[in-house]
């Protein structure tokens, strides 16, 4: 299963950027394989307004299932829902601590955004 | 038929007393006189002309519609989108209706003609009358963030021949680009502190890039310090008036009262600044304006 987790770096081994729509990489990986891409998010991190629905547009562009993130706000989950992305709210650590979470199942599916707009 | 012309009271800088100019002057005016709040976020001029309001119309911007059966989820509208208002998800467009500037360009970049318009309501333009001044506000509905296409409704709303005070909202982003532009002249009101000096010299550059002719009123001029005024000089902007800080027009204010007509003594002031805007709006060679 593919799963995008947000990053503050381009690593495994960076912490989980709490932010989604302006995380600094989100960083794809395959649960199956431990097969793993980083992608820079700088476009959206600099976007003046829908940085959230754009993330959102390139998680489902990436191919992922599910997203892993700190938290999200209600524009990118209505893409995201729209797109069929479970999305996984909440997160800490390091981006392979999260993966580890969701895999022993400590991160389940948020069914509503956990923040209001414009949070940070 | 008489001249229209136009007065924008802008300001860098919040709070420095641009309603209280703005609704002063209009009633110092002699001749046919509006008063139009461009603070469409909040305007409070009605707290002190106390209009009756005679009128109220919608404002609107389009928004689009995708038609789902001629959508082929090519996502060109998505790319088109400078605001980030559109996605496209499993090949289905979604729109975010209060991230749309109403620009229409999804529309122009569909293949396949599947985007049409509909109205979004932003807000609303009244108009009345306060004595003998025309009264016209524009009020954005909370929550939406756009406020240029109502401002712009509030300037068309406004009388075709006389004077048009234009009270505008504070900074130097696109409301007040809205608000100003199109003006004849530009008064900005600043306050003597380090806070009112910064602002002002972002909203000097900004009416200066618009090229409208303008001037400064500094208000509560015996606070603070003098580098507004070294200021001015050195950039030779006129100071149209400096208004003392008196604790009566404060209370004024705070009761909604008009300085004019509760201070005679502050009635002077707002005259002059009158003379002075007529006085450079004729000057032979024009005002400084453009560089």
């Amino acid at each position: 299963m593919k799963v995008v987790v947000t990053a503050s770096g381009q690593s495994l081994d960076a912490q989980v950027d709490p932010r989604f729509g302006r995380a600094a990489y989100l960083i794809v990986v395959d649960t199956e394989t431990g097969a793993w891409s980083a992608h820079d998010n700088v476009q959206n991190l600099n976007a003046a307004q829908g940085a959230g629905i754009q993330a959102a547009d390139t998680v489902s562009r990436l191919g992922a299932e599910a997203l892993i993130t700190g938290h999200c706000g209600p524009n990118a989950f209505r893409t995201l829902a729209s797109a069929g992305i479970k999305v996984m709210v909440g997160a800490q650590g390091t981006v392979s601590e999260a993966i580890e979470a969701f895999k022993s199942g400590a991160l389940t599916p948020t069914d509503a955004p956990n923040v209001a707009g414009h949070w940070t | 038929m008489r001249e229209r012309r136009i007065i924008a009271i802008a300001s860098g800088k919040g709070g420095t007393g641009k309603t209280t100019i703005a609704v002063n002057l209009a009633a110092v005016m002699e001749g046919p006189v509006a008063y139009v709040d461009c603070d469409v976020e909040e305007p409070n001029g009605h707290i002190f002309l106390k209009p009756a309001i005679t009128a109220a119309n919608s404002v609107a911007i389009p928004v689009p519609i995708v038609d789902k059966e001629k959508c082929t989820g090519c996502a060109r509208c998505v790319t088109a989108c400078r605001y980030n208002a559109l996605a496209c998800v499993k090949g289905r467009v979604l729109v975010f209706t209060e991230l749309c500037h109403g620009c229409g360009g999804c529309m122009l970049a569909c293949p396949e003609h599947a985007i049409s318009e509909c109205d979004h309501e932003i807000g609303v333009v009244e108009t009345g009358r306060a004595n003998d001044i025309c009264f016209v506000q524009g009020r954005l509905k909370i929550g939406v963030a756009m406020s240029p296409p109502l401002i712009r409704a509030a300037k068309a709303a406004s009388p075709s021949e006389g004077t048009v005070i234009l009270d505008a909202p504070p900074g130097t982003s696109c409301p007040v680009i809205a608000a100003v532009k199109d003006s004849d002249f530009v008064v900005l009101v600043t306050e003597p502190t380090p806070f009112g000096l910064h602002d002002l010299t972002l909203a000097v550059d900004t009416v200066r890039q618009i090229g409208i002719p303008f001037g400064v009123v500094v208000n509560r001029c015996d606070i603070g310090d003098d580098r507004v005024t070294d200021y001015c000089q050195r950039e030779e902007i006129p100071i149209l008036i400096e208004i003392p800080d008196d604790r009566r027009i404060a209370e004024a204010y705070s009761r909604g009262c008009m300085a004019v007509e509760s201070l005679p003594d502050v009635r002077p002031f707002f005259l002059q600044l009158d003379l002075r805007i007529r006085d450079l709006l004729s000057a032979p060679n024009g005002v400084q304006s453009a560089t």
